[in-house]
């Protein structure tokens, strides 16, 4: 298969112009170099787009949170960063009591939340109040690298269509990488494998036309179930590859 | 193992290499699944294995540092890693290593992205055969871009040193031992040598050409990582064909 996207790792040259610098790079003596192993990605601006990483907040971006504590006037939630996210109870969309913060959003409840603010100590702060913006209830969330959002959506939503299209799902993808499914169980099953595949396969070119052609297949397959390894169960072999040599 | 009589026989060692040569090397990366990056490296009979997890939330919390990420570095040997059982636990020789392992690292991460969080290296020596600390770098610098942490480059090390009054690269276990010097190092692609330490006596024209030898086989080493760091996303697209 062929790859036409240029794998670098940190410290490989990339540009004499300084002016094309964008995110994933750095400048030295009048040079950009990459900073990080991923994949370069060229228009007007150089850019190289992680392999992996973790989120990291910005400002406006919607993220799906768990809650993990209720504080005093605060609910904390984890935005799958090392940053924890703080909501507010003055963001939340009805006017509520501090004693009855539980009533709406305990422990270990999802919701879709925006970043209203990061500061330079990396506070951030979260809103609920916002029409796109609730509570997750029902349906199922799962996690993809954040680097791997964009890949996700694809240009102007086009991997997102086509995948709520083939699977009759209704799928949001956050800025942190967690992605909610709602639909049938079954087609929620496919979707999610359709996500992996994506997901594993992001940096290998014609990404959209093996993407079709999988969900062909897999619905070409009456009922019977595809048993797909796990990355877990994978982790033995490599290791046992390595011991034994 | 007593002392041989000569570790330099006609210009060739005990284990077969030239003066200059380094000893096999072996490097998978991203070998944990839990890990946010990872990497397994063997350096001639020395394995080791790195693990990196950040950025993330430091505990405890006094650690953290308001404008940059704090880095970590743990290096610790299994009990089982050399001939007569090591006690386990930090001891004054492993805090060491870690401290220099980490401040030789230190000047390729770009700390200052991620405010208020810990980025965690661990080492673990699986089997020690002279040059942990320079193999343990090694690993380590693989598997903090295996976990997508922004660095101005990687970090290469290795060791040269001093047997039977020649200057030789890379030492094992026995010229370790016996041996005049050992000097081990470890430097970015471009030269710029974040770690340094030596053992023993180098005369100063001594130690000038034992840096040139180090930087050549930081170099050669440098090419085996970005070899190892692509090869982990090509082995991905081999299996997806044969699926």
């Amino acid at each position: 298969m062929k790859m036409d996207k240029k794998l670098v790792i940190p410290g490989d040259f990339l540009s004499d112009d300084v002016k094309l610098a964008d995110e994933g790079t750095y400048v030295e003596d009048g040079k950009v170099f990459s900073s990080v192993f991923g994949i370069v990605s060229i228009n007007k601006q150089i850019r190289v787009v992680p392999l992996s990483g973790k989120y990291i907040p910005k400002r406006d971006d919607i993220v799906i949170g768990i809650v993990t504590e209720v504080s005093f006037s605060n609910w904390i939630v984890d935005i799958r960063s090392p940053y924890e996210g703080l909501l507010h109870i003055s963001e939340f969309p009805r006017r509520i009591d501090n004693a009855d913060m539980s009533k709406y959003l305990k422990a270990g409840d999802s919701i879709m939340a925006l970043v209203s603010d990061v500061d330079e100590s990396m506070k951030v702060e979260l809103t609920l109040n916002d029409q796109r913006l609730r509570q997750i209830k029902d349906g199922r969330v799962i996690e993809v690298t954040p680097s791997k959002v964009p890949r996700l959506i694809g240009r102007n939503g086009s991997m997102i269509a086509m995948l709520k299209n083939e699977t009759v799902c209704n799928i949001f993808i956050a800025q942190n990488g967690r992605v909610w499914l709602t639909g049938k169980d079954k087609n929620i099953d496919l979707a999610v494998r359709t996500i992996q595949k994506i997901e594993k396969e992001s940096h290998i070119s014609g990404l959209t036309e093996r993407i079709v052609k999988f969900l062909k297949e897999e619905k070409g397959i009456p009922v019977k179930e595809r048993v797909k390894k796990t990355a877990e169960e994978k982790s033995g072999g490599i290791l046992d590859e390595l011991l034994d040599k | 193992m007593v002392k041989p009589e000569k570790l330099i026989e006609n210009g060739i060692r005990l284990d077969g290499r030239k003066p200059d040569e380094l000893r096999p090397i072996k490097i998978k990366v991203g070998v944990l699944n839990r890990a946010d990056g990872s990497c397994y490296f063997e350096f001639g009979a020395n394995k080791v294995i790195a693990a990196v997890y950040g950025p993330r939330e430091v505990h405890p919390r006094h650690m953290q540092k308001s404008t940059s990420a704090v880095v970590r570095y743990k290096y610790n040997m299994a009990s089982f890693s050399v001939e007569d059982r090591k006690r386990p636990g930090p001891d004054r020789r492993s805090i060491e290593v870690s401290k220099v392992s980490r401040e030789a690292l230190e000047p390729v991460i770009f700390q200052e992205y991620f405010p208020r969080s810990a980025i965690d290296i661990f080492v673990e020596v699986l089997q020690a055969d002279a040059g942990t600390r320079t193999a343990g770098i090694n690993a380590a610098s693989l598997a903090l871009a295996d976990a997508g942490i922004p660095m101005k480059s990687l970090v290469s090390a290795c060791a040269v040193g001093k047997v039977d009054d020649t200057l030789v690269l890379d030492l094992n276990k026995d010229e370790d031992n016996y041996g005049q010097a050992d000097m081990p190092i470890a430097m970015t692609p471009d030269g710029k040598i974040t770690l340094l330490q030596m053992d023993g006596h180098l005369s100063s024209d001594e130690f000038k050409e034992g840096l040139e030898m180090a930087k050549k086989g930081c170099l050669e080493i440098a090419q085996l990582q970005r070899a190892a760091l692509l090869e982990k996303y090509s082995s991905q697209i081999v299996g997806e064909v044969n699926e």
